[in-house]
């Protein structure tokens, strides 16, 4: 492809993806999905089409993330937009002789809203998909990735074709700034500022890498951007590299998400292949090449000076900054490094104008934020929301609250460099600064929600000894620092901490932030602090009253079987793994048999006798 | 130039300069651990850390470069907290057994906390797993003493070019160590010392043999004989508080005496000895047109690094046993019969500012008389230690001599300690020799200095000599990678395996790391032993009346059967794995 | 801390074939040493000493740079992984879903600790990060296979279908 006319061609050809009488069925194609063979699931699909000759009349795609992984495997049918979720192998023949034959739904697989309890024909109309306003992930789900006819028919590589037939470098970085893009990895620095400096810094050879290292615990926004929509970030490096002059590009991707590395890849041959990639892009002067470059397990790596010493070929260092990226990044020449998901907004700014953008989100937070929900809730999967939802939104109407009942306690934003979020704070408008302001962070978009059910100081603990794991070991601080706080931390569910303990892990925390060489040490306190700041008082339990107020913490609780409940069934004690339960003496009242009794000093604290007493509910934690 | 404000005082300083020598230039010292110019700029202890007027969190100012209108502060409340912090977190994971280590009183760490008031015991927790490795004849890695600083890897891969240490593992569990947790023994290592010279802790040190040396003093039937290198008298005196570029040779002998070693013995006579032995090698291969260049084998850092990474070498290196195995084997041949002792009565001990010498000692083929050459090797550090233990007062000695017969030395043999010094002394020699006339001067000028190659050409009769010196390992390996691909064109080179030769070897007295970037210790050193030389009445190896004397007494002439018998010796290849 | 590797090298020269045409193309590529670390372990299994020493021969690095590297990326073994890898994620999402207690049973089930190989090399046990499924948690990979929302219960049964 040499021209925008042969650009607006293939759009042309490809038109309207779900028009003209077809049926098409989506089958999310997404790491979630497959993982519960959604695979099996498109080829079963296949095979009933061509039984019933079907194959002129529906077509079956595989696309990627919908973003409802909880309720995987989703297949969505076009033209009517019918969403069925959980589908299985089994389900294949009611969907085609029902529902594409018939025109008949299949209703036990439509979703159920769990508050109104009614059934939901449409994606668009859940709950979960209603208050999302999908910019990042504007085609995950609807096209499929590895064809890149799909991605050029809805509206791929016109921002690229603008930008290097229409645009100054200067005219990009201006629209970058003027529609407030800021970073999606996490500290939110502003993308057009970053572009800007490097473009400020003379050198024949610039660099611009994209940061795939997705690696924040229970974050996969990136990942499901990559294996749905790959092109959207080769797109928007190209238009990064010239805006910044740079010829040459790295996306450092993690090796544990096979399906976005290969899908990138191929979306990579395909660019290279219709020359949106190579050398003269679109017949200008404008030459790009890309590179994937796999990360091997090791956290520290999305910082971006570590990122840049890992594509060098060495240990996954930091380095200290200044010298700045934009100065001297990757091999020493100025780089340039934005996250996946900033990447996918870049060519929406520049189709739709930055105004466009700016009139989404806060004052200082403009456009969109994808989050991905985990923990205890309802909708477990990815959602993209204006920036400024709050919580509450995000939890209860789109999440679906908390599964059985249980009170939501507190959500865990910005991983292992965030912290935890009350429930007093869940009208908190959600952008950078409130976060920040309430001792959390974005981060790469993780939201971990946790019930009472769920100890703070063990999920602190939890958090700290991910990166007391992935620290680097390269400074002092961080090194030993943070596997010192570890150390009291644990004494603190161990019940072995004193009040100055507690003291002394404070002081800690604010050495460790102000001392750290890079951001990974610098934000290590903050989930401890975080839940200092909010659920002191659980602290205080652990070391005075030598109590897990949610009975997680092993050490602080223990089992009991309530004497005048239990049948003496002895189902317990042989389910028991440690020997530890025994008969007593004492039959209750109306029962024949003798109840059982726990030895504490033999008892592993598993558990199992409880969930062998599920019936009888005579045992539970203290 | 930049100007900018440290604890309010006005400064100017050129653009790139980093706040830690912005500091230097009004006279303030922010402490350091890891830091080392150029060669380790990673920012990674933290004890440099300074507050910046605006800054979100405290800068290491070993890595920060200085803007315009900065205003910094060295030295706040919040800046000593947390440089306390910092080494109070390092000392929780650190081998405190600080009162018997052999960096005690000289030890980086232990000053920092000193000079911070740390709580060693602030932060208990558990410790990085570590063993120590004594694999070696020359070295003791000690990890529980390691604080991570990584100048010793740095120093090992962007020096010398070796590499054989590194960075393993991550977060708490991070070491230094070699690859698959190897022995040291089992690596390629070029045994130079250099990690333990920049090491701030008693994490890297000698392997000691003042036991063994103590043990033969006190056996009534040993001659306990010793030697000294060049290069030792140069330094010796900064374990005694003497400024960094002392002669202390006089006093060095008083001390051995009080030591009680029967006879004190020069190495520098030996060094006389191997010019005499390498300069008729020399003329001979050029006569022959065989083996060219020669290259010296005095260093045994970079011989081992040679049969290492370039055995292939081996035919070039002279064939001459280096001065320390000469001394002990002219000590057990000819001083044994000349006295009428039984060599395996003689104990020598040479004490050397080098570690690889260590090594070197028990090489095969290094026992002319039977029994190995030389018993023990002591580097000068050991030597001050022992002194200071005997309570020799060593400022309060007279200067004593040298013993007869193989304590005599000429100028020539002196300067061996430096880069070059090897070079100029073969070509005082070989120039006289081969042009039958004398030098108008003896200096050689070009071969001097603290660089890191050197190269002359001269005219000698109707030769045309190219000369090359090397110090440093890396710069060995840029001469070796001319001479495999053909580019050489020198005919004699010079090669040391320490940066600056043995004025700077592994042995030597141990200065922190703000003396060693802020004075060129290589070069006050190796002054001292130019010096010497300047002084000296004979300057030249081949008029050394004793070294005369021996050849007529006992070798005959250089290069005869009897001097390859004893003062000769041969190289192998070694496996890097 | 000295491992004792008691499982030996088995390479065969079509390996060492493939291995240094990958090392030939990566030779001049900026930063190749990483991926010649990552394809070379795509063709043993894992980076014993002997493939150590070849990518640093190769690649000009020395063999502790090799081994630094290797020992910082949780992804390069240093020993062989079993027959069938079982892996646990313990990310956020899985572990406040009760992870950590499949990978006691697991642990306990095989005999083996994290990282470990059973004596047959049958089994290899791993604790992974975060492998993305959070909305399958808890969940555990058996190679390409995976099981989500499972208890520690659910264990043996998965196990006994890899069984000989």
């Amino acid at each position: 492809m040499k021209t925008v006319a042969e650009l607006q061609a293939i759009k042309q050809k490809k038109g309207e993806l779900f028009g003209a009488g077809m049926h098409h069925i989506l089958v999310c194609g997404g790491t979630g999905c497959t993982s519960s063979k959604s695979m099996n699931i498109i080829k079963a699909l296949n095979e009933k089409i061509a039984e019933n000759k079907l194959e002129s009349k529906v077509r079956v795609v595989m696309t990627g993330c919908f973003g409802l992984c909880a309720k995987g495997p989703i297949v969505v049918i076009y033209p009517e937009g019918t969403f069925y979720h959980s589908v299985k192998v089994e389900d294949v023949n009611d969907i085609i002789q029902q529902h594409v034959m018939a025109g008949k739904p299949v209703e036990r697989l439509l979703h159920v809203e769990a508050d109104t309890h009614e059934a939901v024909h449409k994606l668009g109309d859940t709950e979960f998909m209603r208050k999302q306003k999908r910019v990042a992930l504007r085609n995950c789900g609807v096209i499929n990735p590895e064809n890149i006819e799909e991605y050029i028919a809805r509206d791929g590589y016109q921002a690229l074709a603008k930008v290097v037939n229409e645009m100054t470098p200067d005219e990009v970085i201006d629209t970058m700034l003027k529609s407030g893009l800021r970073g999606r990895g996490g500290a939110g620095f502003p993308t057009g500022r970053k572009w800007q400096f490097a473009k400020a810094s003379v050198s024949d050879v610039k660099y611009v890498c994209c940061n795939a290292d997705e690696g924040d615990p229970g974050a996969f926004m990136d990942r499901s951007v990559l294996e749905g929509d790959p092109h959207v970030v080769i797109e928007a490096m190209a238009i990064a590299a010239y805006a910044i002059g740079s010829n040459q590009g790295y996306v450092y991707i993690r090796a544990e998400y096979p399906i976005a590395v290969q899908r990138l890849q191929k979306a990579i041959d395909d660019a290279r292949a219709n020359g949106l990639l190579g050398e003269n892009i679109f017949g200008s002067n404008f030459s790009f090449n890309l590179e994937i470059r796999l990360g091997a397990g090791a956290f520290v790596c999305g910082e971006e000076t570590a990122l840049m010493t890992s594509i060098e070929g060495k240990r996954g260092e930091p380095r200290p900054r200044p010298p700045f990226p934009a100065v001297k990044g990757l091999f020493g020449k100025p780089t340039i490094l934005n996250n996946v998901e900033t990447y996918a907004n870049v060519p929406a700014i520049i189709r739709n104008g930055p105004e466009w953008f700016a009139s989404m989100g806060t004052e200082k937070s403009k456009g969109t934020k994808v989050f991905a929900l985990g923990g205890n809730i309802v909708n477990t999967g990815l959602v993209e929301v204006p920036m400024g939802t709050t919580l509450r939104e995000i939890v209860y109407e789109i999440g679906g609250g908390i599964p059985n009942g249980k009170k939501f306690k507190s959500a865990q934003t910005g991983g292992p460099s965030g912290g935890c979020i009350p429930a007093h704070l869940i009208d908190t408008p959600i952008d950078y600064d409130n976060l920040i302001a309430i001792g959390s962070m974005m981060g790469s978009g993780g939201l971990i929600v946790m019930d009472e059910n769920n100890c703070m100081v063990d999920i602190a603990k939890f958090f700290l000894e991910f990166t007391v794991d992935e620290s680097c070991g390269k400074c002092t601080p961080c090194r030993i620092g943070n596997k010192r706080l570890l150390e009291l931390l644990t004494k603190v569910t161990n019940g072995t901490a004193t009040m100055e303990d507690i003291d002394r892990m404070e002081q800690l925390c604010y050495y460790i932030k102000e001392n750290s060489l890079c951001g990974l040490g610098q934000t290590a306190p903050n989930p401890v602090l975080s839940t200092l700041r909010y659920f002191r008082d659980e602290y205080v339990a652990h070391v005075q009253d030598k109590v897990c107020p949610a009975h997680v913490c092993k050490n602080l609780i223990r089992y009991e079987i309530d004497k005048d409940t239990c049948i003496g069934c002895g189902l317990c004690q042989r389910k028991c793994p440690a020997d530890a339960i025994e008969r007593t003496d004492y039959v209750a009242p109306g029962h024949k048999l003798a109840s059982m009794r726990i030895n504490v000093e033999k008892c592993v604290k598993c558990g199992a006798c409880m969930e062998a007493c599920q019936k009888i509910k005579a045992i539970r934690k203290v | 130039m930049i100007n900018l404000k440290i604890n309010n005082i006005p400064v100017s300083v050129e653009a790139g300069t980093t706040i830690l020598e912005a500091a230097k230039q009004i006279g303030i010292k922010i402490p350091t651990l890891c830091y080392m110019k150029e060669i380790n700029e990673i920012g990674a202890c933290r004890v440099c850390v300074v507050e910046v007027k605006g800054a979100r969190s405290l800068v290491a100012a070993c890595v920060y470069p200085v803007n315009e209108g900065m205003e910094v502060f060295t030295d706040t409340p919040a800046v000593r907290k947390a440089r306390k912090t910092t080494i109070e977190l390092i000392l929780s994971n650190h081998n405190k057994s600080c009162l018997s280590c052999d960096r005690n009183m000289n030890c980086e760490l232990q000053a920092l906390s000193y000079e911070y008031g740390c709580d060693l015991n602030a932060y208990a927790g558990e410790q990085t797993p570590s063993e120590i490795d004594i694999s070696t004849d020359y070295l003791v890695r000690d990890n529980s003493k390691c604080v991570l600083c990584r100048r010793c890897v740095a120093t090992c891969k962007s020096i010398q070019h070796v590499a054989v240490i590194g960075t393993m593992n991550r977060g708490f569990n991070t070491s230094i160590g070699c690859a698959f947790d190897a022995d040291l023994a089992e690596t390629s290592c070029a045994a130079c010392g250099q990690c333990i010279n920049v090491c701030p802790t008693g994490a890297l040190t000698e392997k000691s043999e003042i036991d063994n040396v103590r043990a033969a003093l006190a056996d009534p039937s040993k001659t306990v004989i010793v030697g000294t290198a060049p290069a030792v008298r140069a330094a010796l005196g900064e374990e005694f508080g003497y400024p960094i570029g002392t002669n202390v040779e006089g006093k060095m002998v008083s001390s051995l005496r009080l030591l009680g070693f029967d006879k004190i013995f020069d190495v520098n006579f030996t060094a006389d000895l191997t010019i005499l032995e390498e300069s008729h090698e020399f003329i001979e291969r050029v006569q022959a047109g065989e083996h060219l260049p020669l290259i010296t084998s005095c260093s045994p850092g970079w011989i081992r690094f040679m049969e290492y990474y370039y055995p292939e070498l081996i035919p070039n290196i002279s064939s001459c046993k280096s001065p320390q195995q000469m001394f002990g084997a002219c000590v057990k041949t000819y001083y044994a019969e000349k006295m009428g002792i039984d060599p395996k009565d003689i104990y020598v001990v040479s004490v050397m500012p080098c570690v690889a010498k260590k090594f070197e000692k028990n090489r095969a083929d290094q026992a002319a008389a039977g029994v190995q050459d030389v018993d023990a090797v002591l580097t000068t550090r050991e030597l001050a230690k022992m002194i200071k233990a005997n309570g020799v007062i060593f400022n309060q000695l007279p200067d004593g001599e040298f013993d007869a017969p193989l304590g005599e030395y000429t100028g020539a043999g002196v300067i061996f300690g430096a880069t070059g010094g090897v070079m100029e002394a073969a070509l005082r020699t070989a120039v006289e020799v081969i042009t039958g006339e004398k030098l108008d001067s003896v200096e050689f000028e070009a071969v001097r200095g603290t660089q890191g190659i050197k190269e002359a050409t001269y005219k000698v009769g109707d030769l045309e000599v190219s000369v090359a010196v090397a110090s440093g390992l890396e710069n060995a390996r840029a001469i070796c990678e001319q001479i495999k691909n053909g580019t050489c064109k020198y005919q004699f080179i010079e090669i040391m395996g320490c940066p600056g030769g043995c004025v700077n070897g592994g042995g030597q007295p141990i200065q922190s790391s703000f003396v060693r970037r802020n004075t060129d210790i290589r070069a006050l050193r190796a002054k001292v032993l130019y010096e010497i030389d300047a002084n000296s009445k004979v300057r030249k190896s081949h008029e050394n009346t004793v070294v005369d004397t021996l050849y007529k007494e006992y070798f005959g002439k250089p290069g005869s059967h009897k001097a390859h018998e004893v003062l000769h010796t041969s190289y192998v290849k070694r496996e890097k794995y | 801390m000295k491992k004792n590797t008691t499982i030996p090298f088995d390479g065969t020269p079509e390996q060492e074939q493939q291995l240094r045409a990958v090392l030939s193309k990566l030779k001049n590529v900026p930063g190749g040493l990483m991926p010649a670390m990552q394809q070379a372990q795509d063709i043993y299994g894992y980076l014993p000493k002997e493939v150590q020493v070849i990518i640093a021969e190769e690649l000009g690095v020395s063999l502790a740079e090799v081994y630094g590297i290797a020992t910082f990326y949780a992804q390069f073994a240093l020993y062989p992984k079993g027959q069938y890898k079982v892996a646990v994620c313990l990310g956020t999402a899985c572990y406040v879903k009760g992870s950590g207690e499949i990978f006691d049973e697991l642990s306990k089930q095989l005999n083996i600790a994290n990282g470990e190989v059973t004596p047959d090399k049958r089994f290899s046990l791993d604790a992974t990060r975060c492998i993305g499924c959070c909305g399958l948690a808890p969940v555990m990979t058996i190679n390409d296979e995976v099981y989500g929302k499972i208890t520690a219960k659910d264990v043996a049964g998965i196990l006994a279908k890899y069984q000989a």
